[in-house]
């Protein structure tokens, strides 16, 4: 079956409802009194089909690792559920989630602070086995061995130290760690951000022959959209803790319909000298406003082009446009049409 | 004649474990208001580099010579360098919020590097440099200058922040200014609005810009030239135009290669295989020919030197296979394949091969 | 090129030579930054020789003829009743205000020394780690109650609770243990504690939990391996000043009972004499300053072995200031 079929078949692994998450803002001292709400992620609700990798792209502030860490249950959500293979595991008691955490991993972003220094790999990589005492000490090595050259790494290098490792390596050292457990979903928050350009192209390729072998479903974080279209079969683009667009990658990448992921899209840069400058350049004013006092409305429009009275008043609800595929969702009152010029594009004029 | 003409700089850093041959003869220039893109991954030696014309690496083993306007900066005593940085070469680094200080206001600052390299012909009195720091902010796009020339660094975000060090960076009209990473800490929409903005500036005011960057993206928007640096060497240099569209060197081809691509649209991405070398342990003959596709026998042996390849002129690789062999044609492919089968008999062969067997990592 | 880098650049180098490696552990990256720190070096060996002068002193009693504990009234103190020279009748040190003879007594109050400021800075050490760990990694309530209990430990006046336990009790080697350890682990539970509270935020530390690990088994295998760096630090610093507090405690009566030797109650002694007897005061004394200092320098050799950067700054800065102007 193909990736957009499965995806469209809606064999839904991971189901997120509405969820929410507020961080208290606190006065310092003995009695701490809640002054406002960080507002993270403020309702959100995604759907992951089995065996496929959805991304979901944002700037800083859109709250992606936010949901990233509700869903794998390192944070308690505020509000609004998760549902894992059809049950709920929202804010579960550690020792309830403790099966759970057996088929939903993480890789993190860090290469050099996800893993802890003062442990040898072959240690690290056999946390799992040691903690949900899956296998017996003594055929441990052999199993992480096995792992380590899985992801591309010597097995005589079971007893160093992160450290002696390069970037990618440790990354890899990452990855064989979420494999250990033969997970189904694997939250991948922005694994090749930190990496050398050379080096990111292999983790990639790593990631997309593991989903191959094994059947995995991803949850793909990052904020490069050439990453994200390369791996996603879907994809979902936040802004300051919602959803403003979602749908199948290529009618969102080449048609996108709401103003901010056209702006991110123009803003992404291409290695191709004339591409860049045929693009058309949608510069946007301001920077993102703080999580802490949204604006009101469509949290977009106080930088929105096309921003009007409306915009600043009722928040859009994500739903499928005139035009567009089923599953293209977009909140927004005036999305853009196709081939629509906004406000302050133009082409650059090189000197 | 050109702004800054660098030829043949070597850096090392001696270090307990070995010498750390950061840069290893690297020559270039830079033409008055052109910018300068130089791409390289870790280890290639490009931070070091700048920081070197500047002064910044005490410590270490400088050769070679590096003439800005008339000057060569490596021979220079540290007060005179204070004198040329800020003021006829400013830098500007990747996180603004480390290199602004914390603790004194933003227009207090800016004030305070305009009155620092005054000669004492021309004075200029506190008001007056608070006066150019309120222009400054607002030639930077900082809406409200006169508000926030008296904030805080902490009170900027982080797109602000990057456009109150590039204030800095023009306050005292600069012939040239050194950018190193100056957008990779920000956001995608704030990256854009900052490489418009540094565009612009420069057209308006003829100054020449280096841009260090890993980020060919960048480099394809604003840069004129480029140059691309691997293991300490210049691999290849152009104009951007042949380096994009016809690379010579293996490793331009295989950067290029390697990252997703719209208008390439493929399952997987052809690495390049291996990792940076040790810089302390480099390997014999080319740094990169443990993970070339093109490796022959005289790469394992003999460091090739930069010449001039292609078609156009100016543009320089260092790298054996003939000049002629640049670009993604069929003609080029095809002249680089016959070359291998005829250079690679000895130690050449053996390299193919551990990259053959594990083409992921090598 | 960041630091980072670089150490990882050094650290392949070995491996290009050939040589197959376990895996080079902090520890032994230490201890080769050690080695050759002559300072640190010194004081290890002034350590390991009072350490094997403690241990031998019966032994060394025994070839003089001269026990700890033994008063020679002729031989050893002159007509009018004081403590005679160094050198003379067999005494190399001379003797105390009772003729005993002062170098045996010397060593004898090493075993003391040693023996206490190493025993409590273990019992302060096993102690404040636990409750430093616990209260840092839990936080909320289990912070509030541990931290205050803390704080207040450290407040308050050793020397009243001392002398409280000494009257009631009376004094013995038991009391001061007790005393030292307890007003010990509390600087050290402080420090753990600041440590935890930063090292918990760290990605590998949410890596751990995004595996399923519960909250003993990462402060015991995620976090502690990460403190007993400055734990060790702390711990070699800690033991001059178990020593100092002996000293303290037995000068001033409230811990061990002449006739059994402990610098601090010979200095005591001698307090009387240094006009007259100044051997009596100052080998002590010496014996004192040596130890502690010995441990500190030690201790401050660790801390900057254990720290590259901090080496390549220094490095940096000495060749610029030979190369000058360029």
């Amino acid at each position: 079956m193909t990736e957009q079929a499965a995806a469209d078949s809606r064999d839904v692994l991971l189901r997120v409802d509405n969820l929410v998450k507020y961080f208290p803002v606190r006065t310092a001292g003995f009695i701490q009194r809640t002054v406002g709400h960080v507002q993270a992620v403020d309702g959100v609700s995604l759907t992951i089909a089995r065996g496929t990798t959805l991304g979901l792209v944002g700037e800083t502030g859109s709250g992606k690792s936010t949901l990233a860490r509700c869903i794998a249950g390192l944070i308690p959500a505020t509000s609004g559920k998760v549902f894992f293979d059809g049950k709920d595991i929202t804010n579960l008691p550690r020792r309830r989630m403790a099966p759970f955490r057996r088929d939903i991993q993480m890789i993190f972003q860090d290469p050099y602070g996800s893993l802890n220094p003062r442990r040898r790999v072959g240690a690290i990589i056999g946390d799992p086995f040691a903690v949900h005492k899956t296998v017996p000490a003594g055929e441990r090595k052999r199993k992480v061995q096995d792992l380590m050259e899985r992801v591309g790494l010597n097995p005589e290098h079971y007893n160093r130290f992160p450290a002696e490792f390069s970037g990618g390596q440790r990354q890899r050292i990452g990855v064989a760690r979420a494999l250990a457990l033969q997970p189904k979903l694997i939250i991948c928050d922005e694994p090749v951000s930190a990496l050398d350009v050379s080096i990111q192209a292999q983790v990639l390729n790593l990631l997309a022959d593991l989903q191959q072998d094994y059947g995995l479903t991803y949850l793909f974080i990052a904020h490069d959209l050439e990453v994200v279209r390369h791996v996603s079969v879907s994809v979902n683009v936040m802004y300051l803790g919602r959803i403003c667009e979602a749908g199948p990658k290529n009618p969102v990448y080449e048609t996108p319909r709401h103003p901010y992921t056209a702006a991110l899209l123009s803003a992404a840069a291409s290695a191709d000298p004339e591409a860049a400058a045929a693009r058309q350049r949608i510069i946007l004013t301001g920077d993102i406003p703080s999580p802490i006092d949204p604006p009101s409305g469509c949290r977009f429009h106080p930088r929105c082009p096309k921003a009007q009275e409306l915009c600043g008043i009722e928040e859009p609800p994500l739903e499928g446009k005139a035009g567009d595929a089923a599953t293209h969702l977009t909140a927004c009152h005036f999305p853009v049409a196709a081939g629509e010029k906004l406000a302050t594009a133009g082409r650059r004029e090189q000197a | 004649m050109a702004l800054l003409d660098v030829a043949d700089l070597t850096v090392s850093f001696p270090t307990p474990d070995g010498v750390v041959r950061a840069v290893r003869g690297v020559s270039f220039r830079v033409e008055p208001g052109q910018t300068l893109g130089i791409v390289g991954e870790s280890g290639s030696g490009k931070t070091v580099l700048t920081q070197t014309l500047i002064g910044l690496t005490p410590g270490a083993d400088i050769t070679g010579t590096a003439v800005f306007d008339g000057t060569d900066l490596l021979r220079l005593s540290e007060a005179q360098l204070r004198r040329v940085r800020g003021a006829r070469i400013s830098v500007i680094f990747q996180d603004p919020l480390t290199s602004l200080h914390p603790l004194y206001r933003v227009g207090w600052q800016i004030a305070e590097l305009i009155r620092a390299h005054q000669d004492g012909v021309a004075k200029v009195s506190k008001t007056e440099a608070q006066q150019r720091a309120v222009e400054l902010l607002g030639r930077v796009g900082i809406p409200r200058p006169e508000r926030r020339v008296d904030d805080y660094p902490h009170q900027f975000s982080g797109g602000m922040r990057q456009r109150a060090m590039i204030a800095m960076a023009l306050a005292l009209e600069p012939r040239l200014i050194i950018a190193d990473e100056p957008t990779t800490a920000l956001d995608a929409t704030v990256q854009a609005q900052i490489l418009d903005l540094l565009l612009r500036l420069q057209q308006e005011s003829d100054t020449a810009l280096i841009l260090i960057t890993h980020d060919l993206g960048v480099v394809a928007d604003i840069a004129d030239d480029v140059m691309v640096m691997y293991a300490g060497r210049v691999a290849e240099q152009g104009t951007k135009h042949q380096i994009f569209y016809e690379p010579h060197h293996p490793y331009t081809k295989g950067l290029l290669e390697s990252i997703p691509n719209s208008s390439v649209a493929s399952d997987r991405l052809r690495p390049i295989p291996g990792q940076p070398p040790s810089l302390i342990n480099l390997p014999a003959g080319c740094a990169f020919h443990p993970r070339c596709g093109y490796v022959l026998d005289r790469c394992v042996i003999e460091e090739p030197e930069p010449r001039h390849v292609g078609t156009e002129g100016g543009q320089i690789s260092a790298c054996w296979l003939p000049a002629a062999a640049a670009g993604v044609g069929e003609a080029a492919e095809e002249l680089r394949e016959q070359v291998v089968r005829e250079g690679r008999s000895g130690a050449a062969v053996e390299v193919a091969q551990a990259i053959a067997a594990n083409p992921e990592v090598v | 090129m960041s630091i980072t880098e670089l150490n990882w650049q050094a650290q392949t180098v070995e491996d290009l030579a050939g040589r197959t490696i376990e895996g080079r552990s902090q520890w032994q990256l230490t201890w080769r930054r050690l080695r050759r720190d002559k300072v640190s070096m010194a004081s290890l060996a002034v350590i390991i020789a009072m350490i094997l002068l403690a241990i031998f002193a019966p032994a060394f009693a025994s070839l003089v003829h001269h026990p700890a504990n033994t008063a020679y009234p002729i031989a050893g103190e002159s007509a009018a009743g004081q403590p005679v020279a160094p050198g003379t009748n067999g005494f190399w040190l001379g003797t105390d205000d009772t003729g005993r003879d002062l170098m045996v007594r010397v060593f004898y109050g090493a075993r003391i020394s040693l023996f206490v400021g190493i025993v409590t800075t273990a019992i302060a050490t096993v102690a404040g780690v636990a409750i430093g760990l616990i209260a840092g990694y839990f936080g909320g309530i289990v912070d509030t109650i541990l931290a205050r209990f803390t704080d207040a430990v450290l407040a308050f006046p050793y020397v009243v609770l001392a002398l409280a336990l000494a009257v009631v009790f009376g004094p013995s080697l038991t009391i001061i243990i007790a005393v030292i350890s307890f007003f010990s682990w509390a600087g050290i539970a402080r420090i753990v504690r600041g440590q935890t509270l930063s090292l918990k935020e760290k990605e590998y530390i949410e890596a751990a939990r995004s595996i399923g690990a519960g909250p003993f088994r990462i402060m015991f295998v995620d976090i502690l391996p990460n403190l007993l760096a400055p734990v060790l630090v702390l711990a070699t610093l800690y033991i001059p000043s178990a020593v100092v507090f002996e000293s303290t405690l037995s000068f001033l009566g409230l811990g061990i009972q002449p006739p059994t030797a402990s610098w601090g109650n010979m200095l005591a002694a001698a307090q009387n004499f240094y006009q007259t007897a100044w051997w009596f005061v100052l080998f002590p004394a010496l014996a004192l300053l040596i130890t502690t200092l010995a441990f500190n320098l030690l201790g401050d050799g660790i801390r900057d072995a254990m720290d590259p950067t901090t080496e390549r700054l220094l490095a940096a800065r000495r060749k610029a200031r030979r190369g000058g102007a360029q």
